[in-house]
């Protein structure tokens, strides 16, 4: 009988991801490769924009996996808290710097976009602020992790945390919004058709999102295994000295 | 839970510091203001309110780390936890005594020092109901953050850190409230908005902070 909790199992996660990381790695390098150069040396440039646009294909991805590895860390806390799996807990501390690294692109990469579209690098529009004040979710939560001492405490408090933190995330996407009506375009991708940009865009869009998403998860699975191995390091020096 | 709170507010008033510090900071900053800006009455009185929302969060701010610091050092809060009475109460009265310790003054003050900010008449009935409903919910999210770093040296960084993200709807709305009503404007949306975040976290975060509490007495 095998169900979806036998990954939970340090030993075969990782030797599951063992097998399955160097698929992914590879299939992330090719599709970030792929879509970025046919992004940038094969789109024709805006009409309105001129070549500023490339810009889309690293900031609407990293902006996306920066909310979603948020998403993804709220899932994993709540595993934790429910079925107290370690995997979970650890791939969840794993998850936040690397969103954060995803949000501080985001931010980064809209700023240098911003400075000659709307003329300033930054402004006080809702998406930004919203993603200014989720960078410091991640921050907060970075740092409680680090800390507190005993892991399943800090397992513990930060899964509470995330959990808030989740439901004022929502709170102050809302409150930017009715705060300022900014500069910041409407979606770009939608699954309405009729909204979304022109397919010159939108398919080495695609290719760039995949990868993003794929690294995430290529770079998640390495991180957590790294601390599943350095937790058992740290019980195997504990064992020794006691010896 | 009546004797908690008379016994914290009784503390907060006779330890000293905790009870005029945060007004005394509030003071500090909306004297301190109109040095940095200048004295030009127009601009004061535009950017007063969001000052005054702003020196009344960052007063709140600053007295968090106590609710629950003193208590963890003497072993009292050992004692809480095993008490009859369910720790989101005792959470919520220790709340409850904060607001009463820092809030409420700040609400109580707040109108004296619009006058030296220049706040236009108008403003200060929305000031005062904006407070009053924002203030208990900075008090119950600090709490909440308060009981997150309890159990860490020197968690003060740390704790503004982790509240900070957490204040930022309240100060939203609190501050559009007595924004729209300084400059008559209809105000009833953003304080609709804000009393529901008030009410959501009264009725939600004490669960989150015993939870909190009771991972870091293990």
């Amino acid at each position: 009988m095998s169900s979806i909790w036998t990954y939970a199992n340090p030993k075969k996660f990782i030797e599951t991801t063992d097998r399955l990381l160097p698929w992914i790695s590879v299939l992330a390098l090719v599709s970030l490769v792929v879509g970025l150069i046919w992004g940038f040396f094969f789109t024709p440039d805006d009409f309105r924009q001129g070549s500023t646009v490339k810009i889309i294909y690293l900031h609407v991805p990293s902006a996306l996996m920066a909310i979603n590895a948020w998403l993804m860390m709220l899932v994993a806390s709540l595993i934790w808290i429910v079925r107290r799996h370690h995997v979970s807990a650890l791939a969840a501390r794993a998850a936040a710097p690397v969103g954060l690294v995803m949000t501080l692109i985001a931010l980064a990469t809209g700023a240098i976009w911003g400075q000659p579209m709307w003329g300033t690098w930054w402004a006080w529009d809702p998406r930004l602020t919203s993603f200014l004040i989720l960078t410091l979710f991640y921050l907060g939560y970075i740092a409680l992790w680090s800390a507190i001492e005993n892991d399943d405490t800090a397992a513990d408090l930060t899964s509470i945390l995330c959990l808030v933190g989740s439901v004022f995330a929502l709170l102050s996407r809302y409150a930017v919004n009715f705060w300022n009506q900014g500069l910041h375009q409407g979606a770009t991708l939608s699954l309405d058709k009729e909204e979304n940009i022109s397919d010159v865009f939108y398919f080495p869009l695609l290719v760039c999102i995949a990868g993003f998403v794929l690294l995430f998860v290529a770079l998640v699975f390495l991180r957590t295994q790294t601390e599943i191995r350095a937790r058992r390091t740290r019980a195997l020096m504990v064992r020794e000295r006691m010896s | 839970m009546i004797a908690l709170l008379i016994r914290d507010l009784r503390l907060a008033v006779r330890a000293g510091g905790g009870f005029g510090l945060g007004l005394a900071f509030f003071l500090i900053v909306v004297v301190l203001v109109p040095f940095g800006v200048g004295p030009n009455t127009q601009l004061l009185s535009t950017i007063a309110p969001g000052v005054l929302w702003l020196g009344a969060l960052l007063a709140c701010l600053l007295s968090l780390d106590r609710i629950f610091a003193l208590d963890w050092e003497d072993g009292s809060l050992d004692l809480l936890a095993v008490a009859p009475l369910p720790m989101e109460a005792a959470v919520s009265v220790k709340a409850l005594a904060h607001w009463i310790t820092t809030g409420l003054p700040l609400v109580l003050a707040a109108p004296v020092l619009g006058v030296l900010l220049n706040l236009p008449v108008e403003g200060f009935k929305p000031l005062l109901i904006s407070l009053m409903l924002g203030t208990p919910a900075l008090s119950v999210i600090g709490t909440f953050g308060a009981a997150l770093t309890v159990g860490i040296k020197r968690g003060g960084l740390l704790l503004s850190l982790l509240v900070l993200p957490l204040y930022v709807p309240s100060l939203i709305f609190g501050a559009e409230v007595a924004r729209r009503g300084a400059q008559g404007l209809d105000f009833s949306t953003p304080l609709l908005m804000l009393a529901g975040i008030t009410c959501g976290t009264i009725a939600l975060l004490p669960f989150a902070s015993a939870a909190v509490l009771k991972v870091n007495l293990r």
